[in-house]
């Protein structure tokens, strides 16, 4: 690990400050991600904020038709949130499904979608359940939050408040994780929502992906035997050693099948 | 049975201290002005280089900056390969030089170049990062079949077409002769793959000298501290054997990776005699994923000749071994004597002929790994055995029931040098399937073809060649050392014993089992037994802890140190009790005087010895310590069947071990549960190879399965609960009758998943590891 310059700050305006600040600065949610980082030397800011202290970004509330998660929400307290499991078991399952007891007791929400990892899970959830980014700026649609590869909408400085997700009539998602590391290779979240069917993709390319024609083909008829026809391009999609392309688009039609026979169960 | 005695499973003395965090590890040793290292590596497979290191010497903190050129300017010496293997044509392998800090020339991704020494391991790292390397990158080649191709880059000049030796074993025309009057011959071309051992605790090392004594102190990471003491004085010389004190305190697990001697203990130990400082090493992950010494990485060519009722005639073997960059310390002989020797099986095979070429690439080099050798054996074996089955129609079970050694053909001489000492083959077999429920197969592959997944059941019924080894024996095949151990036995005025060994635990739980062979056999109670090892200022010269060794040799060399203890017990008892010796009985811990009520227990004959108060001391010699070294007449050779039951998900290629069955017959046991946490420990490296582990480089020799987030280490959850049973055939060449339990998990089981699974697929034409990817394509090729 390289020296840094270590923030605390007790208020977003003051973390906000800080990173506005800092010549290379970076906000530390649960660093799960950047502290593995930090120590492989892979990464040198020359601060980092952390928004342990920082008041207004934890818990999990029901508002209305959504459940809002902030963004210092631990994966094992959305696991366990009975809102959650009660509103949107979907979610809960994938919160639980993420990494180890070590990471999830520590690794955040706001954490996970702002590195925008192509096989990370949270992904999955802000596209396939249309849920909404609150930052302290604004507030962005989750279609248009992940922008590429480890790359989102949010501006320099920008940090996430809370993640709103709407209540589904029903989801499911169902992954297959890499072997190793037991991130996704390929993981689906089938929706269906009062804006309609939504099926989002992560691990399997750049960016979280939806597939329009299954969510077409399962608008007419919820079932797995309805997209078992649709063929999933490989083009564009990940390769290494665990997965080719090929094998990920044939895994995207699996998950995406089980996942619709989950959520219809 | 004596409840902590043998046959007993006594929980182990050292798990309260690893399970509360009190082990003491080498990474746990600070020294007084102790300075940290941190080693400038190769990022380029193959390259000439030139180093500027000013940078690195000016940074805040640094103590010294230390290359290969100043290394070859103190005359420190290469690393060795400690067995030489001679070819075909009666030449010895070629062992080319392997610095301790490459100079001139770099040849696998994380050679190193460099030692940087300063005042914190920060301050060390950051500074190896200021050292120029100007590279010039030469052509690598990582492949054995590119390494072998005409005209290939030559890795060393020494090694002519990268090939460090073409060796045989068997006989050749006989096994010609055998093909000739086959019904069928089964074939397979096979990729044992590479591992990476992955020990829990890094390697570590802190090096000391003392100018004012000369001697130098190393601690580290080692399963055989005697012999990092012995290479280091005698062949890199950086100081005789005498002025080194070589520690090698709670190791965390070694799997062989840490027999060797590597470049970075042995920089360690040398600057810290430059210096004169303490210099402290400690490995991180990235480090000892291309630093340690890979296993396996052998490509074969198997042929097995059968008649028409399934007889074995013949077997013939190719075998491609890479052995990485550089000849590691052991390198030569796994491929070779660990492995050509044990291709008997458990069968009579009537001829055999194997021939081994072993190849440099530029990847980091191969040595041995839990079973070395042994397990690249079962697998080809336990292989070709299910194909000839398959391609027979006849029952694999069956098959190999029909080729056994029989029950009562021991001593079985091999027809590839061996002698097996002792076996029952068909009981293991036997009992085997009947925990498997092998008939009721059928249904359960019907239930689980109802839910759409293909179902498999694999055999392997393996051997190994264990208690390494008769030193006559290894050293007329090119061993440069004896294999026999060491035991002592000291005891204490106050009757409590410390017993000294020359092997290692490092996680094998030496430190129970030792105290339960000593408490049984001189009747001491446990608790009064304390353990020694690891430290060759403490323990008699010995030869460390590798090869399911440490029981059947050092186990036996302490029994002849108790010999030693009862002998001479005896003739004190026999003063003491105003008696002759020949009256005087031991048993339970009494010397008795036969046929009365007289006796003395062992403490009282220890405080004895140590107030001789009234000793006829030209006839009796006070003090009671006494130690044994024992060379064992030959090899034990534990065998058993494992059964692998497997459902795969035909839409992923998910693989799940649904059962598992191993029925092992190790000898004699003298702790049941160390044996069954033994063996949970090997199936699980085994199904790491087979199912989860592949070491993988890019075309240019970058290590692709450099993390794990990459490299699939197997855990809890890739594994069935287990049943495991025990036969016994007792060692009949060792006075406690055992046999060696620390690798035969990892030897049987990839050929019984990897049967399995060819067993649900269809087909044998996949490779480990079988992952989903792999299994899926297998299924869609």
């Amino acid at each position: 690990m390289y020296a840094f310059n270590y923030h605390r700050p007790d208020t977003l305006e003051a973390a906000a400050a800080a990173l506005a600040a800092a010549e290379d600065g970076r906000v530390m949610a649960g660093g799960q991600t950047l502290i593995p980082t930090l120590k492989q030397r892979l990464a040198s800011p020359s601060d980092v904020v952390d928004l342990a202290t920082v008041p207004g970004l934890g818990g999990v509330r029901r508002e209305g038709d959504a459940i809002v998660v902030g963004a210092m929400v631990r994966h094992a307290e959305v696991a366990a949130s009975a809102e959650v499991r009660a509103a949107i078991p979907a979610l809960a399952s994938l919160a639980d499904g993420i990494g180890d007891p070590q990471v999830r007791n520590c690794g955040t929400i706001g954490g996970s979608i702002v590195n925008a990892d192509p096989a990370a899970d949270y992904p999955a959830a802000v596209v396939g359940l249309g849920a909404t980014v609150r930052t302290d700026r604004r507030t962005i649609v989750g279609d248009d939050f992940f922008t590429g590869l480890f790359e989102t909408a949010l501006d320099e400085g920008e940090i996430v408040v809370s993640v709103s997700f709407p209540v589904p009539r029903r989801a499911a998602y169902v992954k297959f994780p890499n072997p190793a590391s037991r991130y996704a290779v390929v993981g689906v979240m089938v929706a269906d929502t009062a804006s309609g069917i939504r099926v989002a993709v992560t691990g399997a390319g750049d960016s979280v992906f939806r597939v329009g024609a299954m969510e077409t083909a399962l608008a007419g008829n919820f079932s797995a035997d309805a997209i078992r026809n649709v063929a999933v391009s490989q083009d564009a999609l990940n390769e290494d050693i665990h997965a080719s392309a090929e094998y990920r688009a044939h895994l995207v039609g699996v998950m995406a099948r089980r996942a619709v026979a989950a959520a219809a169960g | 049975m004596a409840e902590n005695g043998i046959g007993a499973s006594v929980p182990r003395t050292e798990d309260h201290r690893f399970l509360t965090g009190t082990g003491s590890y080498t990474d746990d040793s600070n020294l007084p002005h102790q300075t940290y290292a941190a080693f400038v590596r190769s990022t380029h497979a193959h390259a000439t280089v030139a180093l500027d290191t000013s940078a690195a010497a000016a940074a805040p903190g640094v103590v010294a900056v230390l290359t290969g050129t100043d290394l070859a300017g103190d005359q420190v010496g290469s690393l060795i390969c400690g067995w030489v293997v001679t070819g075909k044509d009666g030449e010895p392998h070629k062992a080319p030089p392997h610095p301790a800090l490459a100079a001139d020339t770099v040849r696998h991704v994380g050679d190193a170049m460099a030692i940087v020494v300063a005042e914190s391991a920060r301050a060390a790292r950051d500074a190896a990062e200021l050292v120029k390397v100007d590279y010039t990158p030469l052509p690598a080649v990582v492949s054995m079949r590119d390494a072998l191709a005409e005209g290939a880059p030559q890795i060393h000049a020494e090694a002519p077409g990268n090939l460090c030796y073409d060796w045989e074993i068997g006989d050749r025309a006989a096994t010609d002769e055998a093909f000739g009057r086959a019904r069928h011959v089964a074939r397979l071309d096979l990729v044992n793959n590479r591992l990476i051992p992955n020990a829990m605790e890094p390697r570590a090392a802190i090096g000391d000298y003392n100018p004012a004594t000369g001697d130098y102190t190393l601690r580290l990471t080692s399963q055989n501290p005697h012999i990092h003491r012995l290479v280091l004085a005698a062949f890199v010389q950086i100081a005789p054997e005498h002025k080194l004190h070589v520690i090698a305190p709670d190791v965390g697990g070694g799997f062989g990776s840490k027999i060797f001697i590597y470049q970075e203990e042995t920089a360690v130990l040398w600057a810290a005699g430059k210096i004169g400082r303490p210099v402290k090493w400690t490995a991180d992950r990235s480090e000892s994923f291309v630093a340690d010494a890979h296993g396996r990485d052998h490509e074969t060519h198997v042929e097995l000749a059968l008649d028409e009722g399934g007889r074995f005639l013949g077997l013939r073997v190719e075998t491609r071994a890479n052995m990485g960059a550089y000849l590691s310390t052991f390198a030569s002989c796994v491929p070779s004597y660990l492995y050509g020797t044990l291709l008997q099986g458990q069968y009579t095979t009537e001829a055999i002929y194997c021939e081994v070429k072993a190849v440099f690439t530029n990847t980091t080099p191969v040595d041995a790994l839990r079973g070395a050798g042994r397990p690249e054996a079962t697998y080809l074996i336990e292989r070709i055995v299910d194909q000839a089955a398959h391609d027979m129609g006849i029952d694999p079970a069956e098959l190999r029931r029909r080729n056994f050694i029989p029950a009562d053909a021991f001593p079985y001489p091999t027809k590839v040098a061996l002698e097996y000492d002792s076996g029952n083959y068909g009981l293991a077999l036997d009992r085997a399937l009947e925990l498997a429920d092998y008939n009721g197969f059928a249904a359960r592959r019907a239930e689980s073809e109802a839910k759409g997944r293909l179902r498999g059941i694999g055999l392997s019924a393996y051997i190994e060649a264990c208690g390494i080894a008769p030193s006559q024996v290894v050293g007329s095949l090119g061993a440069g050392v004896g294999l026999w151990e060491s035991g002592g036995i000291r005891f204490n005025p106050t009757g409590n014993v410390l017993v000294y060994t020359g092997s290692h635990s490092h996680g094998q739980g030496h430190e129970t089992t030792f105290a339960q062979l000593v408490s049984d056999y001189l009747g001491v109670p446990f608790e009064n037994i304390e353990v020694v090892h690891g430290d060759t200022e403490k323990t008699p010269f010995g030869m460390g802890t590798y090869g399911s060794r440490s029981l059947a040799v050092g186990g036996s060399a302490l029994v002849k140190a108790m010999d030693k203890i009862i002998a001479k017990g005896r003739k004190i008892a026999a003063f003491s009790l105003e008696a002759s010796e020949e009256d005087i009985e031991f048993s339970g811990g009494d010397f008795k005087v036969a046929g009365t009520d007289r006796s003395m227990n062992i403490a009282e004959v220890a405080f004895s010895a140590y107030v001789p108060h009234n000793y006829p001391l030209d006839e009796l010699e006070p003090g009671l310590e006494e130690t044994g070294f024992y060379d064992p007449a030959n090899f034990t050779f534990p065998a058993g069947t494992h059964v692998c039951e497997v459902e795969v998900d035909p839409e992923t290629g998910t693989t799940e071990i649904v059962h598992w069955v191993a029925v092992d017959d190790f000898g004699n046991v003298i702790n049941p549960m160390i044996v069954e946490g033994q063996v949970h420990g090997g199936v699980a490296h085994g199904v790491g190879q087979a199912l989860l582990e592949g070491c993988a480089y890019d075309a240019d020799g970058q290590l692709v399965t450099g993390s794990f987030m990459d490299y699939t280490m197997p855990r809890a959850d890739d594994l069935p609960d287990l049943t495991v049973e025990t036969t016994c055939t007792p060692c009949p060449h060792n006075p406690l009758g055992v046999k060696g339990c620390g690798e035969a998990g990892a030897i049987a089981a990839p050929a019984a998943v990897m049967n399995a699974i060819t067993h649900a697929l269809g087909t044998g034409a996949i490779d480990m590891p079988a992952t989903p990817q792999a299994v899926w394509r297998a299924l869609n090729q």
